[in-house]
């Protein structure tokens, strides 16, 4: 059987199901970062698939600017965990509840 | 010549003005300002009359006043012998009552305050007196109101005047309800609220009132039985005596009360035949009660006060017999004699440093005998002895109910002897015999000031029945002139006219005077509580009817505040202030388990978010 879109497109939604479970499930800081990052290339996936299967240039030209994007959110978020790290000592995300009321 | 008539009703309110606002520190000035205000209404008035004449035509001045739609009133005067004869009176008695306050009221600390309030009383009464239209009318009846609140609170810092003034003006308000009901009632059914106007449109369709004929007449009645005290609204009278003595005499014997009976007079027409039957009987049963209740009263003040509300009744009874001729008459001179009696309690109680009761009074004769000769005229006046006015007015009435209503006829005799009865105990005790206490031992005449207006009201209660004023008053309500009378004439009228009434009343007055001579000629103490027992306890708590009204007022308002008070407790300061509290609170305490603080709840909070946004944009 020949892969087609669905079978893409299922992939990546699949992919991007595990990196939000793993943003709300799992507890160290680092972690819930790289499944951010999985969701960005959850998305990058899908939109290669469709430029792929219509014959369009754009979506690879978009998931170019996903990962400029993504490598920009990566420094600037590493550079505020270890901030955090400093600060707080912990990369728990269960001991950061200053905002709470 | 007709302007002098908005001179003399606008003089006493300058002067009330001028007092209040320039001259309370001048005693003197206020003094002399309001004496001269009403002294010159009355040398006004006189020209007046003199130049207008007693025609049964009459003249009006009119200024439009107010304009709503199809409501049109104006500030009118209207003179006609009864608003002339009127003026006189109160512009006449009011001087001789200035004058002698001037006297009463000189050791008062509110002199200025008093001769304002009398002012405003004055302007209001000749307001009531020369309007010719039912809106005029009820706002100077209002004012007339406030003028009684303000003298009968004189004294305020006493709990008991200033009680008594309440109860009054509250009464009276009771009543005017019910009159401003029947003003409106006749406005919409005949058009208009002049009263010349509502005259023709009855003379021109007498049916024209229709079905609601009678309940207009009683509802215009209502303020008659507030203003004049008739009953049931007749308590608060007798609380008014907690004024100064001249205040009762001016507003509470001879002139606002009267204003009722003047009403009464002047919109006659309006009273279809059942509301005059219904007028008849509370007259007659108000004089009845009052009478009976004077029996047994020991302060000189209120059994002239029981003694005016029973005249009043009278006077009533005489319009609800069909004759405001006759009430008009006694009105007259009522006026005169218990003005002059009323004067007279003053002129003892200021001599007597303030004691009012007769049973510590006694022997005055022999020290006050200039008040007690005019006492004694005003009396016999009073009781109706020829040739004292009173007999002649009295007369009238009796002859009326003798033709009308027998039972009237009888209450009217009846009452004829309670009052001779009372009159004469008030002056046996009070003036005969001997001193009963220290005060009355040291007694002596009062300053001049105050005996020359008692000598001035001595004159006209003496000499009023035979000047020919009835005749004055039916060309009021009849068109043919007067013919004059010759003095000897009118001087035997009533014996030559309706002899069985007039012998009737003579036996009345003489069976009440003899039975006044056996008990209290000597007497030490009252012998009628030993007698009379109960009766004569429920005569002197004036039969228990103030009691009476304040249990029923206790129920039904104090019901009525505790279910305003439940309501705003609960409902508006619970379930709405209290209420809107809570519930802002309660939403915010929910709102804040929002904020936990933790990251991994707002992550899935703000996905939770985005699947339900795509879900809804990918269904619609």
């Amino acid at each position: 059987m020949q892969p087609g879109l669905e079978h893409y497109l299922t992939v990546s939604a699949l992919l991007f199901s595990l990196g939000l479970l793993g943003v709300i499930v799992r507890r160290n800081l680092l972690v819930i970062y790289m499944s951010i990052e999985l969701m960005l290339n959850a998305a990058n996936l899908a939109f290669v698939a469709f430029s792929r299967f219509q014959n369009n240039a754009d979506g690879q030209v978009t998931v170019f600017f996903i990962i400029t994007v993504a490598a920009a959110e990566v420094s600037v978020g590493l550079a505020l965990i270890v901030a955090l790290y400093r600060r707080k000592q912990t990369a728990h995300v269960e001991d950061l509840t200053s905002l709470r009321l | 010549m007709i302007i002098l008539a908005p001179i003399i009703l606008f003089l006493p309110l300058f002067a009330a003005l001028a007092i209040t606002i320039f001259t309370r520190q001048n005693r003197a000035l206020s003094a002399k300002l309001s004496i001269s205000a009403v002294v010159v209404g009355f040398v006004l008035s006189a020209a007046l009359v003199l130049g207008v004449g007693w025609h049964p035509v009459r003249r009006e001045l009119i200024l439009n006043w107010l304009e709503v739609g199809p409501l049109q009133v104006d500030f009118g005067f209207r003179l006609d012998p009864l608003s002339l004869m009127m003026l006189l009176i109160v512009t006449g008695v009011g001087s001789a009552i200035h004058i002698f306050s001037h006297g009463y009221m000189r050791e008062d600390r509110g002199f200025s305050r008093y001769f304002a309030c009398l002012s405003l009383f004055t302007f209001s009464m000749l307001g009531i007196v020369l309007s010719n239209n039912f809106l005029q009318l009820f706002v100077f009846w209002e004012l007339v109101g406030v003028s009684s609140y303000l003298l009968i609170g004189f004294w305020f810092e006493r709990p008991a005047a200033a009680d008594a003034c309440k109860k009054a003006f509250l009464t009276n308000r009771l009543g005017d309800f019910g009159f401003l009901t029947g003003i409106i009632l006749a406005w919409t059914t005949l058009g208009s609220l002049n009263f010349s106007a509502l005259e023709d449109a009855l003379k021109n369709n007498p049916a024209a009132l229709g079905g609601v004929a009678t309940a207009a007449g009683l509802l215009i009645f209502c303020g008659a039985v507030g203003k004049s005290a008739q009953f049931p609204l007749h308590v608060w009278l007798p609380d008014a005596m907690e004024g100064p003595t001249p205040v009762s005499a001016l507003i509470h014997a001879a002139t606002m009360v009267a204003a009722g009976v003047y009403m009464l007079s002047r919109v006659f027409f309006l009273l279809d035949s059942v509301s005059l039957e219904v007028i008849g009987w509370i007259g007659g049963f108000t004089s009845l009660l009052a009478a009976t209740i004077a029996i047994q009263q020991n302060d000189i003040k209120r059994i002239l006060a029981y003694s005016t509300l029973s005249q009043l009744g009278y006077m009533v009874m005489a319009v609800g017999l069909g004759g405001p001729g006759p009430a008009m008459f006694h009105l007259t001179t009522h006026a005169f004699f218990k003005a002059l009696l009323f004067l007279g309690a003053g002129s003892v109680i200021h001599s007597l440093h303030h004691e009012q009761n007769i049973w510590n009074m006694g022997g005055l004769k022999s020290k006050m005998p200039v008040t007690f000769g005019t006492f004694l005229i005003g009396t016999l006046a009073l009781c109706g002895v020829p040739p004292f006015s009173g007999f002649y007015s009295k007369d009238s009435i009796l002859a009326q109910a003798y033709d009308q209503n027998a039972w009237l006829f009888v209450v009217g005799l009846v009452v004829a002897a309670m009052t001779t009865f009372y009159m004469f105990r008030l002056l046996f005790v009070a003036f005969l015999g001997s001193a009963r206490s220290e005060s009355s031992a040291h007694a002596h005449e009062s300053p001049k000031v105050m005996t020359w207006p008692l000598v001035a009201l001595a004159i006209p209660s003496l000499f009023a029945g035979i000047w020919g004023i009835q005749q004055i008053y039916a060309m009021q309500w009849i068109q043919t002139g007067a013919h004059p009378r010759a003095f000897g004439d009118a001087l035997f009228e009533p014996f030559s006219e309706k002899p069985l009434a007039a012998f009737f009343g003579l036996l009345a007055v003489m069976i009440g005077f003899c039975l006044a001579a056996v008990l209290y000629r000597r007497a030490a103490a009252d012998p009628l509580p030993l007698k009379l027992g109960a009766l004569s306890r429920a005569m002197h708590g004036r039969f228990y009817l103030d009691e009476i009204y304040e249990g029923f007022i206790r129920v039904t308002q104090d019901l009525l505040a505790q279910i305003a008070d439940g309501f705003d407790r609960w409902i508006i300061a619970g379930l709405l202030v209290k209420g809107s509290h809570g519930g802002t609170e309660l939403f915010g305490r929910a709102l804040r388990l929002l904020q936990t603080g933790n990251l991994q709840t707002y992550a899935f909070l703000f996905a939770a978010g985005a699947a339900l946004l795509l879900y809804l944009a990918l269904r619609f």
